[in-house]
Order: C-alpha cells, then structure tokens, then sequence
C-alpha cells in the first residue's frame, strides 16, 4: 500500500484535499480544469488505441462483453442496496447508482501507473473496457428512474442518448483511441512529447484540483449521512469482487483483472454528473457527488488500488493462470 | 426612449443549452450568457468545476415574452435547479429590436 502513495499523483491529491480541508486560498481555475481534462481523456484514448494497434481483434471481444455486463449489473445491485437497505427515494437511489456503475477515466489512469510501477504487465486492450463502461450504467439507472416515474417532464430519448454519446468525455475518450489505433506507434512519435511524456505530471496536477474539489465535498458528509458513507466503501469492494470475477472468467492476466476491478470499484464524475442533472432532476446532486467524490474517489486512490490488485492476484492467480 | 423588461436568470450552467433552445421557441430575440458564481440555498456555485457552475442569462423584451419566459422557468425549473429569476424595467433607444 506504502508503494501506492508514494506516487505523486496520489500525493498531489492528499495535498489538494489537506489544501482544502484546512480552507487555503488555493485555487485552480476553472479553464485550468477544464484543459487539464480534455488533454488528460484524450490521452487515455490515444494511448489506450496504440496499445489497440498491437493486439489482435479477437482477444478482446469477451473480456468487452465482460465489461458490458458489469455495467449492467453493478447499477442494479446498487440500486437495490441504496432503495432498500439505505431507504432513498427511487431518484436519488438511481442517481446514485448511475455514478457507481459509470467509471471514473482518472481512477483508471492512477491504476495503470501504479501497475506500471509494480512491474505488473496487463493487456494492452484496456481503454476498451474504460469506453465500454462508461454509458450502460447511466443508460440502465435512468431506465430505473423513469418506469417509477408518473409526473414531472422527461427528457426525450433522442436528446438524452445525443446527452450521453456525445458527451465530451465518450468524444475525447474513442477519438483518442481511434487515432490512436490508426496511427500506431510509430505515427505516435512525433507528437510524443506533448501527447504522451507530459502525461503523468500533469495527471498530478489534475489530481491536486480534485483533491480540493474532493475536499469541498468531504464537508457534507455529515449532511448525507453515515449509510451513504458506509455504502461509498462498501459499493467499490463488491463491485470490485464482481469485477476480479469478470476478469477470470473472460481470461484476463491479474494486470488486466486488477483494472477491471478498479474501474469495476470507481465511481463516475465526469460523465454520470451531466447526464443524471438533467436526465432525473430531482435526484439530491449532493448525494451522488459527496459519495462519488468525497468517499469513494480518494478510497479508491488511497486503499483500493492495491486491495484490488491483491485480490485479482489471489483469484486469477490462484488457478495457476 | 421604449420601456423593455430585462429578465435575469441566475442558473445551474448545466441548463445552458436546454434553455436557449426554450428561449428561441418563446419568441426571445436575443440574450447574453456570462459565467457566475456566488452561494445561495443550495450551496455554494464556486464555479470550480462543471458540476458546480453557474451562468447568468440577460434577456431584454417586450412584457409578454417576458411573462411566457418566467412561467416556462418556473414550471420546470424551481422545483429542482438552482435557479432565480427577476424582472426589472429598462429603458431603451429600438423599440422593434427587442
């Protein structure tokens, strides 16, 4: 666990979220933000669809369906946790689901550096899984929303499904890979210095503004109550489970097991926020934001990591794969 | 001088687009977005990330258009955005531009 932390980008995170805490003057600005992420999920993809170009097709349609079902799945069981062991109201209990089975395209980003730094190979097809879990879940928690739903305006489907495919993060994320995986390694090289070897220091910088943004999240925990905390922890651990499981049984490497778990485990940020807003407004933003990033954004960095990687070392490891 | 009404709609950024597509149904000939923060009941909108960002629409028209806007606004906004909206007279100098 000590080698997860003394990665700076977690590092930068703990500072933001002291920064925070403790009510400095520190402050990224918003276009800062905004151009930090646009670079940094573009370069998930582009690195994501160069790995892509190396590997053969075949190899990656089960571990996708895989991931598929997890996106399913995952929403489902939260949703039913939260509506009848937590006793939210059908909105707020969707809302918050959506986020647990969406991914989070940072969280992965710190799982693949600290594999690297573990010296753990995984397959190089993994921005796949990334891309592919990002929308089932919104899609599948919406759906929960809308058949307990008898009044108030709905959103028509054609402009939710333009809301949720062409938000920036699915743009950014399979343009990157598809330019990725047609130019390949060696089309790379020329624009390797910005794309590529910037990639690490300035996912620590983004890491540091969500450190504060986390922070200023942390304060209203005490408002969304001790269930939702407990389910901010409990959530990524099953989801987790479920996800070192997918990972056996679709023939990943403990590397690759490892990620599916941890974007199994992640909660979404990015892209469940915009399309929950607008899709069920009546679900407490404060709900899913505090639990998604006040609880289970800085588990996952902190402890998460390398419990999953422990866990898909025992059970992928364990059959002698 | 024309005596116009200027609607001010202080906002979740999120609905910025939803709203000047409602806008341009509702006869509203032109409006002016700028960014906003500021802290009210519903916490506060730092405007440090997309999620908690605010805008301010500034809309000048004629008293009806400006009824039909705030009725829209609040009939499917107030319940679960953050969102005020006020109505103030202003003076000015086209009376068929607005």
């Amino acid at each position: 666990m000590i080698d997860n932390l003394l990665n700076p980008a977690v590092l930068f995170f703990v500072l933001g979220i002291v920064a925070g805490v403790l009510k400095s003057d520190l402050k990224v600005p918003q276009a800062l933000y905004e151009s930090l992420s646009l670079y940094l999920l573009i370069v998930i993809g582009m690195k994501g669809g160069v790995e892509l170009s190396k590997t053969s097709i075949q190899s990656v349609g089960l571990p996708v369906m895989g991931a598929l079902a997890l996106g399913v799945v995952i929403p489902l069981v939260a949703y039913v946790i939260l509506k009848y062991l937590g006793k939210f109201s059908v909105p707020d209990a969707a809302a918050i689901a959506a986020h647990y089975g969406s991914v989070s395209a940072v969280t992965y980003a710190v799982c693949l550096s600290f594999l690297q730094k573990m010296n753990v190979p995984f397959e190089g097809f993994s921005a796949v899984l990334l891309v592919t879990m990002e929308v089932p879940a919104i899609v599948v928690a919406i759906m929960i929303a809308r058949l307990h739903r008898s009044k108030t305006q709905v959103l028509p489907w054609g402009k939710f499904f333009h809301e949720v495919f062409l938000s920036k993060s699915i743009v950014l994320l399979v343009g990157g890979l598809l330019i990725g995986a047609v130019v390949g390694e060696s089309g790379m090289q020329p624009v390797k210095n910005v794309f590529f070897d910037p990639f690490k220091g300035l996912l620590a910088f983004f890491l540091l503004e969500m450190g504060l943004v986390a922070a200023s999240r942390i304060k209203d925990l005490k408002k969304v109550g001790i269930f939702l905390v407990l389910f901010g922890i409990g959530m990524p651990l099953i989801s987790a489970l479920l996800g070192c499981w997918i990972g056996k049984v679709t023939g990943l490497s403990v590397g690759g097991t490892a990620i599916l778990a941890t974007l199994a485990a992640s909660a979404s940020y990015i892209a469940a926020p915009a399309a929950v807003r607008i899709a069920i407004p009546d679900a407490n933003p404060s709900y899913y934001l505090t639990a998604s990033l006040g609880i289970t954004f800085p588990f996952n960095l902190t402890i998460g990591l390398p419990l999953y990687l422990r866990w898909a070392e025992w059970i992928v490891g364990k059959s002698g794969v | 001088m024309w005596t116009k009404k200027l609607v001010t709609i202080i906002t979740e950024k999120i609905l910025e687009d939803e709203l000047i597509d409602q806008f341009k149904k509702l006869d509203v000939k032109g409006f002016t977005v700028t960014d906003a923060r500021g802290e009210g009941t519903r916490g506060v909108r730092s405007a440090g990330w997309d999620q908690s960002a605010n805008i301010r629409f500034e809309i000048v028209c004629d008293g009806l258009t400006a009824e039909k806007v705030c009725s829209y606004l609040q009939t499917n906004f107030y319940a679960n955005y953050a969102m005020i909206v006020f109505v103030s007279n202003v003076e000015t100098l086209r009376n068929d531009k607005f």
